[in-house]
């Protein structure tokens, strides 16, 4: 019989590869994710097999409980909000990871032996500290908490002393075996550390902490395969881990920050002082402007930011685009990596608007035809467009890789009011010249200039 | 757990992580949303030991312990995989084709 386990697990090892390999491209993704979950399925049934099993009572009911939220939420929960649920499954699948761990603790103690203690102790770890930090992001990002950085003296002293704490925690329980009451505290340190690590993380970073919540979940599962010898954790577990890893690595580059900087930086906060910016009156246009602009240009380039998702506005943006390519206008996307809150957060959302992905275009494929471009539309979007970034060698964000929208033959800038961006920076591209300020609500002003282009 | 076995587990997860690696850097940016709720969704494999948790019966700490780890975990591949689904059907090209996939608001 146990065979028969392994086996399972080998299948779904390999299905879980395949699916994610049928991610590298939108017309095999489906049929990828299908492999995916058959794999899980195949390791849920081979699991129940189990000789260790004797009552299924509380594992049907937590499949069946587990089951009904996952789907609601799954079914209900609308696009723009993909990066506060993606924050507070991180800190399900964590708090899973955390509660196996410490009911094996509980359950064999010293027994464990030094190295499943080791396994186990760093699950817990990464467990505990992953569920408390995604549940802390999950409040961010839901304005439960304000998305500023929240700071205070002495706060990184603090936390690297929680670490070395925790890790001394960690080397005393792997080398004494202590069944006693530290192992617990080491998880409350843990638990406490994840909070204080995300508190002072502004929201724009959000994609960054994201990526790296991600991470931490998968390694904390695969830890769970060492400590229960079971190599489909560790696989699984592994993958995710590394994906987590690449996709915050990517993040960090398309800000050009390490992730020291974004975890200890305290992004937003202090920067302010620093950029003094542009000064200069920025020009207001009316939508009849707008319009005519739009109705009578070649190609049209729309760069969406997080403002885009607040206002709900993507519906409004392919409404737009419709009644200008009717018109024969040219009409693209630009996505910045960093825009919205998690990695392809705006790609999610046009394509739920119904964009067709061939229209979304990367930073690099983008950039050179801004030059031909008579008129980049700006939606809610600030730093990833500030051509402060490639000009001013003192901005706080000099080195990032930017839309170059400022290169357009004009720019119109849909904005919720004069405020700054999330990093609380001047952005010199509202005073150029060749821009336009259109404020307002952006969904709002979107309908209103499908409107005014139908009439021109 | 034998010094043997310890080597063998971690030939697998070396390996699991160059595998890892190689397959997620070949993801499209366009796709990066829809990875990290699928890889989300994978991760909760925790379940595989969340299950055995609570049905080995040592006692009402583990079994109760081993409840709510199974619930978590479930909400974790459940609600992980059909989130993933529902993004991927409305990734589509160029058609015509009536849209579809935007049941929820």
């Amino acid at each position: 019989m146990n065979y028969l386990i392994e086996l399972a697990y080998l299948a779904a090892s390999v299905l879980f590869v395949l699916g994610l390999k049928g991610l590298s491209h939108p017309e095999t993704a489906k049929r990828g994710m299908h492999m995916a979950e058959a794999g899980m399925l195949l390791a849920v049934v081979g699991t129940l097999m189990h000789h260790e099993i004797v009552s299924y009572t509380w594992i049907i009911a937590g499949l069946l409980l587990g089951s009904t939220i996952g789907g609601a939420m799954a079914y209900w929960v609308p696009m723009t909000a993909m990066p506060q649920r993606t924050a507070l499954s991180h800190a399900f699948g964590a708090l899973a990871a955390t509660l196996v761990g410490v009911a094996e603790f509980h359950h064999q103690g010293a027994g464990l032996g030094t190295f499943k203690m080791t396994a186990v102790s760093l699950e817990v770890f990464l467990g505990a500290l992953t569920t408390t930090g995604s549940l802390l992001a999950f409040a961010k990002l839901q304005e439960l908490l304000p998305g500023k950085p929240l700071t205070y003296g002495g706060q990184n002293v603090l936390n690297l002393g929680i670490l070395a704490g925790i890790l001394g925690l960690f080397v005393y329980q792997a080398i004494t075996l202590d069944a006693g009451p530290w192992f617990y505290v080491m998880t409350g340190l843990a638990a406490a550390f994840g909070v204080l690590l995300v508190l002072p993380i502004g929201a724009a970073d959000m994609p960054v902490v994201m990526s790296l919540l991600n991470s931490y979940a998968g390694l904390a599962a695969a830890a769970t395969g060492f400590a229960i010898d079971n190599k489909v954790l560790i696989i699984a577990g592994t993958l995710d881990g590394f994906s987590g890893f690449i996709l915050s690595v990517l993040m960090c580059k398309a800000m050009n920050r390490s992730i020291t900087n974004v975890l200890f930086g305290a992004f937003g906060s202090t920067t302010t002082a620093v950029a003094a910016g542009p000064q200069g009156e920025a020009r207001e246009v009316s939508v009849d402007d707008v319009a005519v602009q739009l109705a009578y240009a070649r190609l049209v380039v729309f760069v969406p930011g997080y403002g885009m998702a607040t206002a709900q506005a993507q519906t409004a943006v392919r409404e737009l685009a419709k009644t200008l390519e009717e018109r024969g206008v040219a009409v693209k996307y630009a996505i910045h990596p960093v825009a919205g809150r998690m990695p392809g957060h705006m790609n999610v959302l046009l394509a739920e608007a119904n964009v067709p992905y061939s229209d979304l275009y990367e930073l690099e494929q983008i950039n050179p035809e801004f030059p031909d471009t008579d008129v980049a539309v700006v939606i809610g979007a600030n730093d990833v467009v500030n051509p402060d970034a490639r000009d001013n060698p003192q901005s706080p964000i000099a080195g990032m890789p930017i839309l170059e929208v400022d290169r357009a033959r004009s720019v119109v800038v849909l904005k919720r009011g004069k405020g700054k961006g999330f990093a609380g920076i001047e952005n010199p591209l509202f005073f150029k010249p060749a821009t336009g300020m259109l404020y307002g609500d952006a969904k709002d002003s979107l309908t209103k200039l499908v409107q005014a282009v139908k009439a021109t | 757990m034998t010094t043997e076995t310890l080597i063998a587990t971690l030939y697998v997860f070396v390996l699991a992580a160059f595998l890892g690696y190689l397959v997620i850097s070949r993801v499209p940016p366009l796709l990066h949303t829809p990875l990290m709720s699928a890889t989300n969704a994978i991760s909760g494999i925790s379940l595989v030991g969340s299950i055995v948790t609570a049905g080995s019966g040592h006692g009402w700490t583990s079994t109760i312990l081993g409840f709510l780890a199974v619930t978590s975990a479930t909400i974790n591949v459940v609600g992980g995989f059909m989130i993933t689904d529902r993004m991927l059907r409305m990734f589509r090209i160029k058609t015509n084709a009536p849209a579809r996939g935007t049941h929820a608001k």
